[in-house]
């Protein structure tokens, strides 16, 4: 008899182990979703910017001129009219430029919209700094209604030498159910 | 002996087989259950068979003729899985129920009733999926099967998934605990049941490709459990995991799901490099070369397959040095694997070759396989993958690797142990019809896709441009050739379980060694109670 329960602590020590590896295992799973941001934010891999305003205050080298441009587009089922006022600017590294894009919503009801920000290549993310964006918060139109959004940003002067050329795109998403938890169409308010 | 004694009161049913259904609805038995799992698994490969006919009827000419194209998605989408964790998982699955414990001389799998769990929990995950796609079949398309490609990117598979996407998030997360308990108790086997004698570096190199794939199933299905309920609480408990516009990120999912990914495509081929390094060396009638390198590539592949993922993922916009180390990562592989080949090359150099049905299909097997790993080295190279991602090369290479690779080894499998399994050998004629019939159509259902791919046919579509409609024609009918030929096997598998067919010896296979054929043919009920003695 002892031999057999003897085997069977050992299959029970094992077994207890190989669950508590797969449960790890399935938490890694979600660590995997602040690993990947922090990752993000260190080394600009998918081109996010940071979503809170940079002080401003920083040298500006004038011997170095790069190009931003900026791309807008409405994502998923947004209807808004969403385009950047110029489509793209010639800066020094650590000039602060203003940018203002123009919205307009052609629908008959209320849309809250977000602006998702994406920038390439890449590695330049983390060196795009905006002391002021629209993206920071949700922006609100009734039916009809019109807007000018303000975008202040300045690069970095650490920008990687080899980098002239910077997209700044813009994907403007409605989030009119996700901010007010509510599926039928704001028309109503 | 109180070992005896004691594993008597275990069992109620020492002496005789139960009967009927019972038997089959609540086996504890490796036996029972091994054949459970490999009756299921062929029954989905002639389902997910089945859909890949309908792919290629639609095919076979360019523009719309057989299915509409939502359908055509739902059947590339719902191919794909089943072929993955209905055919090819559960198949090794079974394999490893029925050999492992004859391999290592224990009398049966360590957790039995958790065996008996794993095997019925896929019945009832495939129903789940199988039954939304019957109700798009009969309802028009509406509603929709799961149409967003085996791989389930988000946001397909989040904001725009059909309804049925809920289905199947509860059939994976059911084929994964499924898959979760049988790899555990692969491993509490092979960790604690073994005979006295019978060391790790003494076992067989199909029970070491097992175990290591036990600890990569372990660790990553876990994973995709996690990603698919990422998706659930996406689609309907307001989070935002892979959401852009709630600040979540859809590359994060494909990240996720390749984190899973390419272990799992190593899950499916592990065991079959372990079946391959069983035939050879019996048909060849050598001992296998390079036992221990066979033992560490195996290990090494296991290990770098976490670290090579993103090459699924190259033209996401990742950084140069995140793409240069994927690259430099993934053709790092090929060097375990090419030991590994260049092993079975010696096993068979100088032997006296003999060419049975299980060493017909392993030897293709080497061929076949060693063709979709070259393609894959292309498609390591970052520069070009960007041409070929997402073509029918693609196509090409991974069923080369994963048809005349895994699935071929699995029919080298089921010749080379039938014997064993049933107590008659496999009828012969049957055999050498299935295997050049399958050889050769395989070659011409996969090897034109190369070319496709290459000359810019994307994957997933319904349709194509007129340039490519002779190769699709000649692809669709080696498909046909293939399925059809598929169905020589039924015959074979049929007759063997009717016993029908010339009677097996214990040792049917001359140069064969292992625990296994110590036992006589058909294996009895039970086996190794008292544990065999291990020079
Ligand atoms: C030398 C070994 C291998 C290398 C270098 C390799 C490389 C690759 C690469 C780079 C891709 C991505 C292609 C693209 O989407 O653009 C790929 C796809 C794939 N490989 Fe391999 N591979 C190898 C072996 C295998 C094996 C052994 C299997 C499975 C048994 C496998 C299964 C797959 C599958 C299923 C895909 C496609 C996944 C999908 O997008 O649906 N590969 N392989
Ligand atoms: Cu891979």
């Amino acid at each position: 008899m002892s031999e057999l329960n003897d085997l069977e602590q050992r299959n029970n020590r094992v077994l207890r182990k190989l669950v508590i590896g797969s449960v790890l295992m399935f938490g890694f799973a979600f660590a995997m979703v602040p690993l990947y941001d922090v990752l993000c934010d260190i080394t600009g891999l998918n081109g996010k910017t940071s979503d809170t305003a940079a002080s401003g205050e920083v040298q500006m080298d004038e011997d170095r001129l790069v190009t931003v441009q900026f791309v807008t587009t409405s994502s998923g089922g947004m209807v808004w009219d969403f385009t950047p006022q110029v489509r793209s600017v010639k800066v020094h590294p650590g000039e602060i430029t203003q940018v203002n894009f123009q919205v307009k919503n052609p629908a008959d009801h209320t849309i809250i919209g977000q602006a998702i920000p994406s920038v390439s290549p890449g590695l330049a993310a983390p060196h795009l700094l905006k002391t002021q964006c629209f993206c920071f918060d949700n922006q609100t139109l009734l039916a009809g209604g019109e807007a000018d959004m303000p975008m202040i940003f300045y690069l970095d002067p650490a920008l990687p030498k080899h980098i002239n050329t910077i997209t700044l795109s813009y994907a403007m998403f409605d989030v009119t159910e996700r901010v007010t938890g509510n599926k039928d169409k704001l028309a109503a308010r | 002996m109180t070992a005896v004694a004691a594993h008597h009161d275990h069992h109620d049913d020492h002496h005789h087989a139960p009967h009927g259904l019972k038997r089959w609805l609540f086996s504890t038995n490796h036996k029972d259950i091994g054949t459970l799992y490999l009756w299921f698994s062929f029954a989905m490969f002639m389902v997910g068979g089945f859909m890949a006919l309908v792919i290629r009827a639609e095919l076979m000419y360019p523009g719309m003729q057989v299915v509409d194209p939502e359908f055509f998605n739902q059947m590339t989408t719902v191919h794909g899985l089943i072929m993955v964790f209905g055919a090819v998982m559960p198949a090794t699955v079974g394999l490893a129920n029925w050999m492992i414990p004859l391999m290592i001389g224990a009398p049966d799998m360590a957790l039995p009733r958790m065996n008996n769990w794993s095997f019925w929990i896929l019945p009832f995950a495939f129903t789940i999926l199988i039954g939304a796609v019957l109700m798009s079949a009969f309802g028009d398309g509406n509603p929709s099967a799961p149409n967003f490609g085996w791989t389930f990117y988000a946001p397909l598979s989040t904001k725009y998934g059909p309804a049925s996407t809920d289905l199947f998030i509860l059939s994976v997360h059911m084929m994964g605990i499924s898959s979760i308990m049988g790899a555990i108790n692969v491993i509490v086997t092979v960790l604690n049941m073994r005979a006295p004698g019978m060391t790790m570096m003494k076992m067989p190199l199909f029970v070491w490709t097992w175990l290591i794939t036990a600890f990569l199933l372990v660790a990553v299905m876990p994973v995709l459990a996690g990603a698919v309920t990422m998706m659930l609480t996406d689609r309907h408990f307001g989070t935002s995991f892979f959401d852009a516009a709630g600040g979540g990120d859809p590359v994060l999912f494909q990240h996720i799901f390749w984190f899973f990914g390419h272990p799992e495509v190593y899950i499916m081929i592990l065991p079959s490099f372990g079946i391959v390094s069983a035939i050879i060396p019996t048909f060849a009638r050598k001992h296998l070369f390079g036992y221990a390198s066979m033992v560490y590539a195996t290990a090494s592949i296991a290990l770098l397959s976490f670290v090579v993922w993103a090459h699924h993922m190259f033209t996401v916009g990742m950084p140069l040095a995140g793409t240069l180390f994927f690259m430099y990562m993934t053709m790092l592989i090929s060097v375990p694997t090419g030991v590994k080949v260049f092993n079975w090359v010696a096993t068979m150099w100088r032997g006296s070759l003999t060419f049975e049905l299980p060493m017909k299909w392993a030897l293709a097997f080497v061929v076949l396989f060693t063709c979709g790993g070259l393609s894959g080295l292309m498609l390591a190279l970052t520069p070009v993958d960007f041409q070929y991602h997402d073509t029918y090369f693609v196509v090409a290479h991974f069923h080369y690797v994963l048809v005349s690779g895994a699935i071929f080894s699995i029919f080298a499998a089921a010749y080379y142990w039938l014997p064993k399994w049933s107590g008659v050998m496999p009828n012969t004629f049957l055999g050498e019809l299935h295997f050049w019939n399958s050889l050769l159509s395989v070659n011409l259902l996969f090897f034109p896709m190369h070319f496709v791919g290459l000359a810019g046919m994307p994957r997933r579509y319904a349709d194509y441009a007129l340039q490519f409609a002779d190769y699709n024609w000649w692809i669709s009918v080696g498909a046909f050739w293939f399925g059809i030929s598929q169905l020589l096997f039924v015959a074979v598998c049929v007759l063997c379980a009717m016993k029908k067919g010339k009677k097996a010896e214990a040792a049917p296979w001359e140069g064969a060694e292992g625990l296994e054929w110590t036992v006589p043919s058909p294996a009895p009920f039970h086996t190794f109670d008292t544990p065999p003695v291990i020079k």
